[in-house]
C-alpha cells in the first residue's frame, strides 16, 4: 500500500477551549471531551475518522457537504457531525447501512461533476476527494454524465459555457475550477486564518464558483497576499502549489524553521531525494499554529538560484576580478592575511560581524572567533541597525532586554497599541492572529506616520490612528504618559507592588508637566489631543493593553528613549506579567533576538553579559583557555570610522551585507575599501562582496542544522534536509577559518555548540537539541527555574527587582527639514520583499515588488509636478538617488516613504549618520529630503553599478 | 587625530548628554560616565580625552563634569 508522509492527523474541527468535560459514548466507546467539542472531533479522538470534506480542523465547522452524517440515540435524522456539539450521556453511531448509502449518494454526487483523471491529476494521492471516495466504498456512478463545469467541450464539441480556464496568474500556486468541489474551505481559510477576505464564493447551488474578489480579477490582481492558507487547506488538486504540479508529491518531511522574519513560523520541508519539493506551515509550530506567509511559504527559490556562489574566491585588491579557489587555499589565503595585519597593526585591527540570518550556534562561534582567536571584542552585528535600542530601554526599566510575551498572548488582549511596526508587510503571520483577535473585537491604536494597512482593512478598523510627524515618537508617548497620569488612569495597585514608588512619583512629577500634554505637544507632533486622550484613556482602561513595536520605534536618535517610554507605559496601567498584555518588540530578521543573545555585542557576552565583568569573564576564560578583553570593543560605525583613520584593518562578516543595511552607504564604502582584508561569507556576492578580497560561500538554512530564536525569545530548530550545495555548513566554514588562524576547535555537530553555550549562560542552562526534540520549541530563560522555558516575562516580580521609571525628555532630532529639504522621508518594507532583498529578489516574488517606489502625497506631489510612475530625484544632505513616485494619500503631506530592498536605489545614500544616543542604532525613520521630477538613475547610481558591475567578475576555471 | 573625528564624539558625547539632563545631576553625572565607560571602546575614550585635555570645547558641562568618572584608556601595548 502506500507508504507516503504521515500526514498531520486532521480532527476535523478545532479544539474546544472549555474546561469543563462531557462523556458521551461513540460506536459503542466512551469518550470524554471539552464542552463545545463537535462530535466529529470527539471521535477522531478515539481514532474514529468520520467522512469529511469541508471540515480540517484549522477552520470553524461549516456544515456544507453533508457527508460527515452520524446518528444519534434517540434523536431524529443524521445530523452532520462537524457542526454539532457533544452533549452528556449521548450514543452515537458513525456507522450503519442507512449512514453508507446517504454518505455514498453525497460522494456519487460530488464524482459526477468531477474530471476522472486522478492519475495524472498533481494531487494524485494527496487529494481528501480522493480518499473519501476510498472511504464509503463508492464503486460506481449511476448519475449520465450531464451539465458539469469540468469539460471544456461536450461530446458534439460544443463549448461547456461552465468550464472555466485555469488561473495561472500566481507565480506559485495555480488554480483550476475543473476539480473544484466548492467546499469553501479556501474562502474560509483566507477570512479565518490569513484575514484578507481575497476569496469569495460567487453565485449559489450548481453555479456557485470560487472566485478571486471581482470577476476581471485574477489571483495575481486580486487582494491575494500568497499567503498559502487557502492551498493548505483545500482538500482537492484544485489550489495547488505548481512545484508539486512541476515535480510530484514528496516522499519525506523534515521539520524546519522559516529563515525570513521574527515571527520564526515552523515548516515542513517537504522533499523528494534531495529535492525540496514545497514548504508547508507546520500545524505544531508555536510560532505560527499551522499559518504561513509568502515569503517562508513558497520564496526558497534562492537556495538554488543560478547566481548563488558555490565555490570559495580570493583576490588580491578590490579591483581585481575574483578567482576560484579550492577551501583549503582560501583559507590560507585568508589567514595569512589576517594574521599579517594582526603581526603589524595588533590585535585590535580586526573584528567580525555576526548574522541574524544564521543560527545561534553560528553567531556564537563568530563572537567566539573574535574573542578568543583574535583576542578582542570587536564583534557586532546587523540587528545593532534595528533593535539594539531595545536591548538597552528595555534593559534599563525591566532588567532584560527581552519581550514580555508570547504570539499566543495576543488571543488574550484586548488593547493593541502598535507603534512604528508594519506587521501585515514585515511580521505577516504575527500580522494575521492580530487580526483575528481585532475581528473578535479587540481594539487597535496605530501610531504611525503612514497609514498602514491595518488603519482600515477588511473588517478592521483602527480605534485611532495617531499620524504622528516622523522623529517624535517620545513627546507622543510621553503625552500618552501625561494623560494617563494626570487623569488618574494609573494602576496604583501594581506600581506600588511591583515599581519603585519614589521613582514613580519623580516620573509622575516629571510627565504631568503641561508642556508634556497632549494640547502643548500637538503642533509638535501633528498629533490632534482629543484623539491622543482618547487613545490613552482606551489603552489604560480598556482592559488588557499590549503594546507592539517594530523599527519605526528604534531607528530613531531617541530610540532608546521610546523604548524606555513604552516600557514606562505598560507599568503605569499594570500591563505586565499576564497573558494577553506586555511590551513586544517585532525584530525583523529572522534571528535578531538570537544573535544578540549570543554575544554579538562588543561589550556583552552570550547572555547580555557586561565584559567588564570579572567573573563573568572567568568563566568563558577557563572554558575557552585564553584571556578576554575586558574593554567593549568596535561597533560596525567604530569599524568604518577606525579603518578611515588607518587603525581598523581586517574583518570576517558573515551573512550581512552592511553596505546595503547600514546607513550612510558612502561611508560605509571609504570604510571597506581602507581595509586590507574583507572576508564576506554569503550565499551571493552582495553588495558588501564589491570590497571584499575573500569571499566564503555559505550554506542556505535547508542545508544545515541549528537554531534560530524569534521575537518571543523562542528557540526553534533548524534542520539540514539536503547537503551543503559548497560543501559545508556555514559554522563549519567558520570552524576551518579559527584552524587555519591556529584555533583548537573540533565541533563535529551544532549541537555540541549549544551544549557549550548552554554550559555558559545561565538563561540557556536547559536547553539542549534533545530537549528541543521533546518540546518542540522552548522560550527562554530555560534553566532550573523554568525546565521548560518561559512563555511570559515578569510574572512575579521584575527581572531587576523593582520595575524603573525613566523620564523621557523629547529631544529633537537634529535631522531638521529646512528650504532646502522640506520633506521628511521615513522607510519602511513591504511584504513579498524581506531585508536587503538578497533572498527575496532572487525568486518570483518580484512579480509582486520588482521596484522600491517613493510614496508622496498628492499635493507634496503638484507642488513639484511630479506625475505618479514617473522617475523622480530623492536628495538629502548625504546623496541623491532616484526611484519612481507612487501618489498616495497613505502618507500626509510633508512625509514620504520608501522601501529600501533593491540595490539599484540605494535609499541609504540618502540616509545620514544621526543614530540612537545609546546605542547607535542608525537613524533611519527621518530624513530631511527633497524631491524633483528627474530623467532616470543619478550620476552616483551609475558610478556604483559600474563599479559593483566591475568587482563582481569572476576569471572562468583554468 | 582628525578633526572630523573629535566632532563626531563631541556630537555623541552630548547627545547621551542630553538624555541626563533631564535627571538629578549627581545621577546625570554618574549616568554619563557609566553609559560611556560601558559602551565606547578605548580608542573611543582615548579620542574623547584628547578633546577634554584640550579644554572640552563644545562639550556640554554636564559630560565634562562626568569625565572625571570616565576611565582613561590603558594605551594599548599588543
Ligand atoms: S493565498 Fe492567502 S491571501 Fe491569497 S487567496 Fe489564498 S488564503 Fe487568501
Ligand atoms: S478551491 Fe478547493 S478549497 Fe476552495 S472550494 Fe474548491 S475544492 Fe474547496
Ligand atoms: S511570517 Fe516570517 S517566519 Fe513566518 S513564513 Fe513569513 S517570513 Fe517566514
Ligand atoms: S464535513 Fe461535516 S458537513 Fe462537511
Amino acid at each position: 500500500m502506500k507508504d507516503f508522509i504521515i500526514p498531520d492527523r486532521d480532527f476535523g474541527t478545532p479544539a474546544a477551549k472549555s474546561k469543563a468535560m462531557v462523556t458521551l459514548t461513540i460506536d459503542g466507546f466512551d469518550v470524554t471531551v471539552p464542552e463545545g467539542t463537535s462530535i466529529m472531533r470527539a471521535a477522531a479522538e478515539l481514532g474514529i475518522s468520520v467522512p469529511k470534506l469541508c471540515a480540517t480542523d484549522s477552520l470553524d465547522a461549516f456544515g456544507s457537504c453533508r457527508l460527515c452524517l452520524v446518528e444519534i440515540e434517540g434523536r431524529n435524522g443524521t445530523p452532520a457531525s462537524c457542526t454539532t456539539p457533544v452533549a452528556p450521556g449521548i450514543k452515537v453511531h458513525t456507522q450503519n447501512a442507512k449512514l453508507k448509502q446517504l454518505r455514498r449518494g453525497v460522494m456519487e454526487l460530488y464524482i459526477s461533476d468531477h474530471p476522472l483523471d486522478c492519475l495524472t491529476c498533481a494531487a494524485n494521492g494527496d487529494c481528501e476527494l480522493q480518499d473519501m471516495a476510498g472511504a464509503v466504498g463508492l464503486r460506481d456512478v449511476r448519475y449520465e454524465k450531464g451539465e458539469n463545469h469540468f469539460e471544456v467541450r461536450n461530446t458534439s464539441g460544443e463549448k461547456n459555457p461552465n468550464w472555466l480556464p485555469k488561473d495561472e496568474s500566481n507565480p506559485y500556486f495555480a488554480y483550476d475550477p475543473a476539480k473544484c468541489i466548492v467546499c469553501s474551505r479556501c474562502v474560509r481559510a483566507c477570512e479565518e486564518i490569513q484575514g484578507t477576505f481575497a476569496l469569495t464564493i460567487e453565485g449559489r447551488g450548481f453555479d456557485s464558483r470560487v472566485s478571486f474578489g471581482a470577476k476581471t480579477d485574477t489571483a495575481l490582481t486580486s487582494d491575494c497576499v500568497s499567503c498559502g492558507a487557502c492551498v493548505q487547506a483545500c482538500p482537492t488538486g484544485t489550489l495547488q502549489e505548481k512545484s508539486v504540479i512541476d515535480i510530484g508529491t514528496p516522499d519525506r518531511s523534515v521539520i524546519t524553521t522559516c529563515a525570513y522574519c521574527g515571527v520564526g513560523c515552523s515548516f515542513k520541508a517537504e522533499m523528494r531525494g534531495d529535492e525540496l519539493v514545497r514548504m508547508t506551515p507546520y500545524k505544531h509550530g508555536k510560532a505560527n499554529r499551522g499559518h504561513s506567509c509568502v515569503k517562508g511559504r513558497f520564496a526558497y527559490g534562492y537556495a538554488s538560484h543560478k547566481d548563488r556562489i558555490l565555490s570559495p574566491m580570493i583576490r588580491d585588491s578590490i579591483n581585481d576580478p575574483w578567482k576560484e579557489v579550492s577551501w583549503p587555499e582560501a583559507m590560507e589565503f585568508a589567514s595569512n592575511r589576517m594574521k599579517g595585519i594582526i603581526a603589524k597593526h595588533g590585535r585590535q585591527s580586526v573584528g567580525v560581524i555576526t548574522s541574524s540570518r544564521c543560527t545561534n550556534e553560528e553567531a556564537y562561534l563568530v563572537q567566539k572567533l573574535t574573542r578568543a582567536v583574535f583576542q578582542n571584542n570587536n564583534t557586532d552585528t546587523c540587528a545593532r541597525v534595528c533593535h539594539s535600542p531595545t536591548g538597552y530601554g528595555l534593559g534599563q526599566t525591566f532588567g532584560t532586554s527581552a519581550g514580555t510575551q508570547d504570539f499566543d498572548s495576543v488571543e488574550q488582549t484586548d488593547v493593541v497599541i502598535l507603534i512604528g511596526a508594519n506587521p501585515t508587510d514585515g511580521h505577516p503571520v504575527f500580522a494575521s492572529r492580530l487580526k483575528k483577535r481585532l475581528r473578535q473585537g479587540a481594539k487597535l491604536i496605530v501610531i504611525d506616520p503612514r497609514r498602514i494597512d491595518l488603519v482600515d482593512t477588511a473588517h478592521i478598523k483602527a480605534a485611532h490612528h495617531l499620524p504622528l510627524t516622523p522623529g517624535t515618537n517620545v513627546a507622543v508617548v510621553t503625552a500618552i504618559a501625561h494623560v494617563i497620569v494626570t487623569e488618574g488612569l494609573f494602576d496604583e495597585a501594581f506600581i506600588r507592588d511591583r515599581c519603585d514608588w519614589d521613582e514613580f512619583q519623580d516620573y509622575a512629577e516629571f510627565v504631568s508637566d503641561p508642556r508634556h500634554s497632549p494640547e502643548a505637544t500637538q503642533f509638535l507632533t501633528g498629533v490632534k489631543a482629543d484623539e491622543l486622550r482618547a487613545a490613552a484613556r482606551l489603552y489604560a482602561k480598556g482592559g488588557n493593553g499590549a503594546i507592539y513595536y517594530g523599527l519605526g520605534v528604534t531607528e530613531h536618535s531617541q530610540g532608546s528613549t521610546t523604548v524606555i517610554g513604552i516600557a514606562n507605559l505598560a507599568m503605569l496601567t499594570g500591563n505586565i506579567g499576564r497573558p494577553g498584555v506586555g511590551v513586544n518588540p517585532l525584530r525583523g530578521q529572522n534571528n535578531v533576538q538570537g544573535s544578540c543573545d549570543m554575544g554579538s555585542f562588543p561589550h556583552e557576552l552570550p547572555g547580555y553579559r557586561h565584559v567588564k565583568n570579572d567573573q563573568v569573564r572567568e568563566v568563558f576564560e577557563s572554558l575557552w583557555g585564553v584571556k578576554i578583553d575586558n574593554e567593549p570593543g568596535l561597533r560596525i560605525p567604530n569599524m568604518l570610522d577606525a579603518a578611515v583613520e588607518g587603525t581598523f584593518k581586517g574583518l570576517y562578516c558573515q551573512g550581512e551585507d552592511i553596505l546595503q543595511s547600514d546607513p550612510d552607504t558612502k561611508h560605509v564604502a571609504a570604510g571597506l575599501a581602507a581595509m586590507d582584508c574583507v572576508i564576506v561569507h554569503d550565499l551571493f556576492l552582495n553588495e558588501t562582496a564589491n570590497y571584499a578580497h575573500v569571499f566564503f560561500p555559505g550554506s542556505s538554512f535547508l542545508e544545515k542544522d541549528g537554531t534560530f530564536t524569534n521575537a518571543e525569545r523562542r528557540i526553534n530548530r533548524v534542520r539540514k534536509v539536503m547537503a551543503p550545495r559548497q560543501g559545508y555548513a556555514d559554522w563549519e566554514v567558520t570552524q576551518l577559518f579559527a584552524q587555519a588562524m591556529g584555533a583548537d576547535w573540533h565541533y563535529t555537530h551544532p549541537s555540541q555548540i549549544m551544549d557549550e553555550i548552554a554550559m555558559l549562560t545561565p538563561s540557556f542552562a536547559g536547553v539542549s537539541y534533545e530537549r528541543l526534540e521533546e518540546l518542540g520549541s522552548v522560550q527562554w530563560p530555560c534553566n532550573e527555574k523554568a525546565p521548560e522555558g518561559t512563555p511570559l516575562m515578569h510574572i512575579d516580580g521584575f527581572v531587576r527587582g523593582k520595575g524603573k521609571f525613566i523620564v523621557t525628555e523629547y529631544v529633537a532630532t537634529d535631522e531638521k527639514t529646512g528650504p532646502r529639504f522640506p520633506l521628511l522621508l521615513t522607510t519602511g518594507r513591504i511584504l513579498s520583499q524581506y531585508n536587503v532583498g538578497a533572498q527575496t529578489r532572487r525568486t518570483e516574488n518580484v512579480v509582486w515588488h520588482a521596484e522600491d517606489v517613493l510614496e508622496i502625497h498628492p499635493h507634496d506631489a503638484e507642488l513639484r509636478g511630479v506625475r505618479d510612475g514617473q522617475f523622480v530625484k530623492l536628495s538629502s544632505r548625504s546623496g541623491e538617488t532616484s526611484l519612481r513616485a507612487k501618489i498616495t494619500d497613505r502618507v500626509s503631506p510633508g512625509v514620504v516613504y520608501t522601501t529600501f530592498h533593491h540595490p539599484t536605489t540605494q535609499a541609504n545614500v540618502i540616509t545620514t549618520d544621526f543614530s540612537d544616543w545609546a546605542t547607535n542604532c542608525p537613524e533611519y525613520k527621518v530624513t530631511a529630503v527633497q524631491v524633483s521630477p528627474s530623467n532616470g538613475p543619478t550620476e552616483w547610481q551609475e558610478e556604483y553599478a559600474a563599479q559593483a558591475e566591475a568587482s563582481r567578475r569572476i576569471l572562468a576555471a583554468e | 587625530m582628525s578633526a572630523d573625528a573629535h566632532e563626531k564624539l563631541i556630537y555623541m558625547a552630548n547627545q547621551i548628554s542630553k538624555f541626563f539632563e533631564s535627571k538629578p545631576e549627581a545621577e546625570g553625572v554618574a549616568g554619563i560616565a557609566a553609559h560611556i565607560n560601558d559602551f565606547w571602546e578605548p580608542r573611543m575614550r582615548r579620542h574623547f580625552f584628547e578633546v577634554v585635555d584640550a579644554g572640552g570645547a563644545g562639550l556640554r558641562p554636564l559630560v565634562l563634569a562626568a569625565s572625571a568618572k570616565i576611565k582613561r584608556p590603558v594605551p594599548e601595548t599588543a
